[in-house]
């Protein structure tokens, strides 16, 4: 409680505090709807899934690291063990959504927008961008309970456990692997690939980095079929020591890398839910047939982004 | 023999393309890269939880959840087919093109309004066959395996360059977090605007490419049966 009441502590820190609670009690709430899921084959494993992260959210920053870190692997150790499965599916039928919109109308699209205007809106201002995303939610509630009090708090934190429950286990790929990149970066791995591919590319040659840095992230990522994961490795090996350091804005290269690594997404089976996944629900009959629409982009777009960051290096 | 610290980027990057479970991946990788590097189990313990509480900003996705499913309950999905059903005079291709538009639009703003199981199965994809039909043809075999590779092409094109458009997204934050690590400070409405030129190229070479794909397709199957 002395947080909050502190005067030291900006304002905006302890704002955001409040939106990681608010995010922990969502997936604690997540964690209670499954357990009480007769519907659910494995209500224990979800629940100690979404309980373990929530708490480490919520609370994660007055609890101790090595507490954080046990509640990390015990959430992790469910979904390897694959104990987290969703439960009943609430979705809405098209019968009831049909209803909705012929009350509401195109008056939807002002709550959809407003998460994304607010986030702007407090980034431009110099505020958190997240606190921003925040009050968007906030008055995107608001107004959907003015469009109809059907939507009451109890429907959105039933729909976001919906939400959560469909994408799993891998909706914590971001910050686990942002917690493998520290990891590396701990033990050094990043010198060791400087090492290796400083003999192929001179140090200095910034041209060349970026070059091998954008292609590099695209075919890693056409490998992993993840640009996620592949950032981490890439920007560790080869972004920092090739690029970073040579630069007027590293992070403008980072997150283009990223961009980059989209483009093999759009080239690789490996990325399944994008480029295979569609061609079994679409019933198509090549099971190539997204991806070959997509190489001409992913080439064009590769081709643009290298031009781009040479530009602006 | 300091090449076995990459043991864990081999990990990774053989555990990803074998398609085993991505957090079992990342944990193994990780304490696979702290036991040869000589990091300890509890600093490693240590590190996991030091680094996640970091890096929550990259769960606030999950307080967008809070209304993404309850929009979806309101008609977000009818609102959307109802915007794309205005355009007049259309083609598959200029069905498909206008819902890059939207979907990009839509992105930028961290919506979804619900993917090709959601939107393009039900309603994308019938929408642009009936520009087909309304002209009294059939619609032809392999137009509509075109049709729907280019739905799904321009689903994952839109989504992909427009996302990071938004202020918060999770590739920033995840960028953001990577420099961090480095040393780096970052903005995150920098991050976003860096890419504004990155989402209207892909956007358009997108639209473009499809728009004028379609038009060869349908010159193709449909104008020499007359």
């Amino acid at each position: 409680m002395a947080f909050f009441t502190s005067p030291d502590i900006p304002m905006m820190t302890k704002l955001l505090e409040v939106v990681y609670i608010i995010i922990g009690i969502i997936c604690i709430y997540t964690a209670g709807r499954n357990l009480f899921d007769r519907e659910n084959p494995s209500p224990w494993g979800t629940s100690l899934f979404w309980g373990s992260v929530g708490i480490v959210i919520a609370f994660g920053r007055w609890l101790p690291n090595i507490v954080n870190g046990s509640l990390i692997l015990l959430m992790s150790a469910s979904a390897i063990l694959r104990l987290v499965k969703p439960g009943q599916n609430l979705t809405p039928t098209a019968e009831q959504t049909k209803a909705r919109f012929e009350k509401i109308g195109m008056k939807i699209f002002v709550p959809a927008l407003s998460i994304g205007v607010f986030s702007l809106i407090f980034a431009l201002l110099g505020g958190n961008a997240l606190v921003g995303t925040g009050f968007g939610v906030l008055v995107a509630m608001i107004l959907l309970f003015a469009y109809s009090r059907d939507n009451r708090p109890k429907v959105f934190f039933d729909d976001a456990a919906r939400f959560l429950s469909i994408v799993g286990p891998t909706s914590m790929l971001p910050p686990l692997l942002a917690v493998l990149g520290t990891v590396f970066t701990v033990a050094g791995v990043g010198d060791v690939i400087a090492d290796i591919v400083g003999r192929i590319i001179p140090q200095g040659n910034v041209t060349a980095g970026i070059i091998v840095y954008a292609l590099g992230m695209m075919l890693f990522t056409m490998i992993m079929g993840n640009a996620f994961a592949a950032i981490t490795v890439m920007t560790v090996g080869i972004g920092a020591p090739f690029v970073l350091n040579y630069v007027k804005d590293p992070a403008a290269m980072v997150m283009l890398a990223l961009t980059c690594g989209y483009c093999g997404t759009l080239l690789t089976p490996m990325a399944a839910n994008f480029n295979i996944v569609p061609v079994a629900i679409l019933d198509m009959k090549d099971k190539m047939g997204v991806i070959k629409n997509q190489i001409l982009p992913a080439a064009v777009m590769i081709v643009f982004q290298i031009i781009y960051m040479i530009l602006i290096k | 023999m300091e090449y076995i610290k990459l043991l864990g980027i081999l990990i990774v990057v053989l555990g990803f393309a074998l398609r085993l479970d991505s957090i079992l991946i990342i944990v193994s990788a990780a304490f696979v890269t702290a036991l040869v590097s000589g990091v300890d189990i509890v600093t490693l313990v240590e590190t996991f939880g030091e680094s996640f509480v970091s890096n929550r900003s990259m769960t606030i996705f999950i307080l967008v959840m809070l209304v993404t499913g309850t929009m979806e309950r309101n008609g977000l999905k009818e609102a959307s087919s109802a915007l794309i059903g205005r355009v007049k005079g259309a083609t598959a291709g200029i069905v498909i093109a206008s819902y890059g538009i939207i979907r990009g639009i839509f992105g930028a703003f961290n919506v979804g309004i619900g993917g090709v199981a959601g939107f393009i199965r039900p309603v994308l994809i019938p929408m642009a066959t009936a520009t087909v039909e309304s002209k009294g043809y059939k619609v032809n075999d392999n137009h509509l395996e075109q049709i729907k590779g280019m739905s799904a092409g321009i689903e994952n094109i839109s989504w992909f360059f427009c996302q990071v458009l938004f202020v918060g997204g999770s590739g920033a934050l995840l960028v953001q977090g990577t420099l961090a690590n480095l040393g780096y400070d970052s903005e995150l409405i920098k991050l976003a605007a860096i890419e504004i030129p990155v989402a209207l190229a892909g956007v358009a070479t997108g639209i473009v490419y499809y728009y004028l794909r379609d038009r060869r397709l349908c010159r193709k199957y449909y104008i020499k049966e007359k």
